[in-house]
């Protein structure tokens, strides 16, 4: 299976998935640090999170996969949300708990 | 004014920019695994170019301006992109 079936398996298999630097308990970058507060805050906290730092060829496969350059990437239900500033935003604007409502637990 | 930032203005030149505010964090991240290989920087970047577009798409329209600063001399960037109307 290739990389990317990999990560599309990944994202369509797990309703949340954080792709991030480190792990939920112990984030390797604050942007990731961030994300995971931000999804804990809206009261997700089953979430799977994948970590970059262990796998070279997930790092640069999830940029090609969403053609995104950065770190962490956030999808839901199998759609690429954003990174951190996306997440922070949405989270102000009430999207974020709003799209995430069913998934709470 | 450091290089990177100077290469990062003349780049987001092509959003014809209202307003670019790019700010150097890279003192606070200095250390971390990853920041040997560019800074850390905040853009604040308003403009009209972003008007009906979704945030994915704007935040898109910025990396693909900067290019491959993206990979060489950026490790990190907290963006915000806004039109002059969400001000």
């Amino acid at each position: 299976m290739s990389i990317q079936d990999t990560i599309r398996q990944t994202v369509t298999e797990n309703p949340v998935v954080l792709f991030m630097k480190g792990s939920a308990q112990f984030p390797q970058c604050g942007f990731s640090g961030r994300a995971v507060q931000i999804l804990k805050a809206c009261g997700v906290n089953n979430f799977v999170t994948v970590d970059v730092l262990a796998d070279a060829e997930i790092r640069q496969g999830i940029k090609d996969y969403a053609s995104w350059p950065t770190i962490p990437q956030l999808y839901v239900n199998g759609e690429f949300l954003g990174g951190s500033d996306i997440m922070y935003e949405m989270y102000q604007s009430g999207e974020l708990q709003e799209v995430l409502k069913d998934l709470a637990n | 004014m450091s290089a990177i930032i100077e290469m990062m203005r003349q780049r987001l030149a092509a959003l014809a920019p209202e307003h670019l505010d790019i700010e150097d964090d890279s003192a606070s991240h200095a250390g971390h695994a990853g920041a040997k290989s560019g800074g850390h920087y905040n853009v604040l970047i308003v403009s009209a170019c972003f008007s009906g577009k979704s945030r994915i798409e704007r935040q898109r329209m910025v990396y693909d301006a900067l290019g491959d600063l993206m990979q060489q001399g950026i490790h990190a960037l907290a963006l915000k992109t806004l039109t002059p109307d969400d001000l």
